[in-house]
């Protein structure tokens, strides 16, 4: 999708046409789709100026002059990065943090980064947690961050953080240690995935590859 | 704020994404070698702090407000190579569950962000911790300047990766130009920020820092009739 030229303009509305679909299968709200969209806006803003700086060809649209080969190369950036963003937001909606490390332990991620993201994912509320007490444990002492003079005292908050964070590390690894760790982490049971499964997945990636193509022959 | 899909060309993506692979997989036996089995809790705990001390807003003025990069912070406190670990999964995660950052561009935002940000602060971290005098104080001093310049450095990187497959029409001049003087500006309240965090970290626990390891002065022996 991404290796698609921006010329092939009927490619892009056939690829946004199949993810909005296949966010209407999934039963996700097309508003929660643009609210975690919204993620992309500065670099929106960035392709939005480029018509209007550059060099090159000229064209005028009503009282716009307009740069055609930075419209051109705008365009492309709002609908690969959109695309990219909208299939990125597919993904995690529909799939479980648990499923996502167990596809990348199959796609031959390193075993130790995919046990470092579960280990992040575990305890990302618990440490969120941590510094939500901090903040409200500040707060009560009429503490308010206003400006660069309070960097000192957020920046002590996040040592402290760091401090606890790690030092929960150390436990949990005495803990595991305890439970009869020796540095391999059992593997996670494998679940059989049907050819049926198999066919459902592909299908989305099937299809804007068809599309693709389709779009080179006949363009 | 991380590159999307679509921004940087296919070849220099994933040449990018290339040498970004094999920086992790050196920093894997880095990490292996210090922290040993070890690794996974540590790097994962500090993997959630870096995670969650993004999303701890610093007031600059009128409103607008920044956050912790923590590339040099995190290569200063546990190590280079589980800080590279460290951010690369944070970035992963991001990418992943947060659609921050496009999936075909990983490999260009890990190369920034978890290799020249962390290395380049560490290596400016070593270098001033040299020239300066051996005590607590210069660790967060050294801290600071790495993190100062470590910023810009991801920035150049990105420069570069612009001036190669860049795909839209700004030259690569005025891109290079907005993106250094902008990050030498979060540059510097990221090294006040690193700064402060380091030299707490010292304060109460100066023997988790990785960056002081070593740096012990022998036990002093005082008798009362001294």
């Amino acid at each position: 999708m991404v290796a698609t030229p921006i010329s092939e303009w009927q490619a892009f509305i056939a690829f946004l046409a199949l993810v909005i679909t296949a966010s209407l299968i999934a039963k996700i709200e097309i508003t929660t789709l643009l609210k975690r969209a919204v993620i992309e806006v500065p670099f929106i803003l960035f392709a939005i100026l480029m018509p209007f700086f550059g060099t090159g060809e000229k064209f005028s649209v009503g009282p716009l002059d307009l740069y055609r080969a930075g419209l051109l190369a705008g365009a492309s950036i709002v609908a690969k990065g959109t695309l990219g963003v909208l299939c990125a937001v597919l993904l995690s909606t529909t799939t479980t943090a648990r499923e996502l490390l167990r596809g990348l332990e199959r796609l031959r991620l390193p075993i130790v980064m995919v046990q470092i993201a579960s280990f992040m994912l575990r305890y990302i509320n618990v440490i969120s947690d941590e510094m939500q007490r901090m903040k409200v444990a500040r707060e009560s002492r009429g503490f308010e961050a206003t400006g660069i003079k309070h960097w000192k005292i957020l920046a002590t908050s996040a040592a402290a953080l760091f401090i606890r964070s790690y030092e929960r590390g150390e436990r949990v690894h005495l803990a595991m240690l305890s439970r009869g760790f020796d540095g391999n982490l059992p593997q996670s049971e494998l679940r059989r995935v049907g050819v049926n499964v198999w066919l459902k997945a592909l299908s989305i990636s099937i299809i804007a590859l068809l599309i693709s193509i389709l779009t080179q022959v006949i363009g | 704020m991380h590159i999307p899909d679509g921004f940087i060309d296919i070849p220099t993506s994933a040449a990018f994404a290339a040498i970004a692979a094999a920086a992790v997989a050196i920093s894997l036996k880095g990490a292996k070698s210090s922290l040993d089995e070890k690794t996974a809790p540590l790097a994962g705990l500090t993997a959630t702090f870096i995670f969650a001390v993004q999303m701890l807003n610093f007031p600059v003025a009128a409103g607008t407000s920044g956050h912790l990069l923590g590339g040099a912070l995190a290569a200063v406190l546990i190590g280079p190579f589980a800080a590279t670990l460290a951010i690369t999964v944070v970035l992963l995660m991001q990418g992943l569950l947060f659609a921050d950052g496009g999936l075909s561009a990983m490999g260009l935002n890990v190369f920034n962000m978890s290799v020249v940000g962390v290395w380049v602060g560490y290596t400016i971290f070593l270098l001033v911790k040299k020239l300066l005098p051996r005590s607590k104080s210069s660790i967060a001093i050294a801290a600071t300047i790495g993190a100062l310049l470590s910023v810009p450095a991801a920035a150049a990187s990105f420069g570069l990766q612009y001036a190669l497959g860049g795909t839209s029409t700004f030259s690569i001049g005025a891109v290079f130009t907005a993106m250094i003087g902008t990050h030498i500006l979060i540059g510097i309240g990221e090294a006040i920020i690193t700064g402060f965090a380091v030299a707490a970290v010292m304060a109460s626990r100066s023997d988790l820092v990785y960056g002081f390891k070593g740096e012990t002065t022998p036990l002093e022996v005082r008798t009362h009739n001294e």
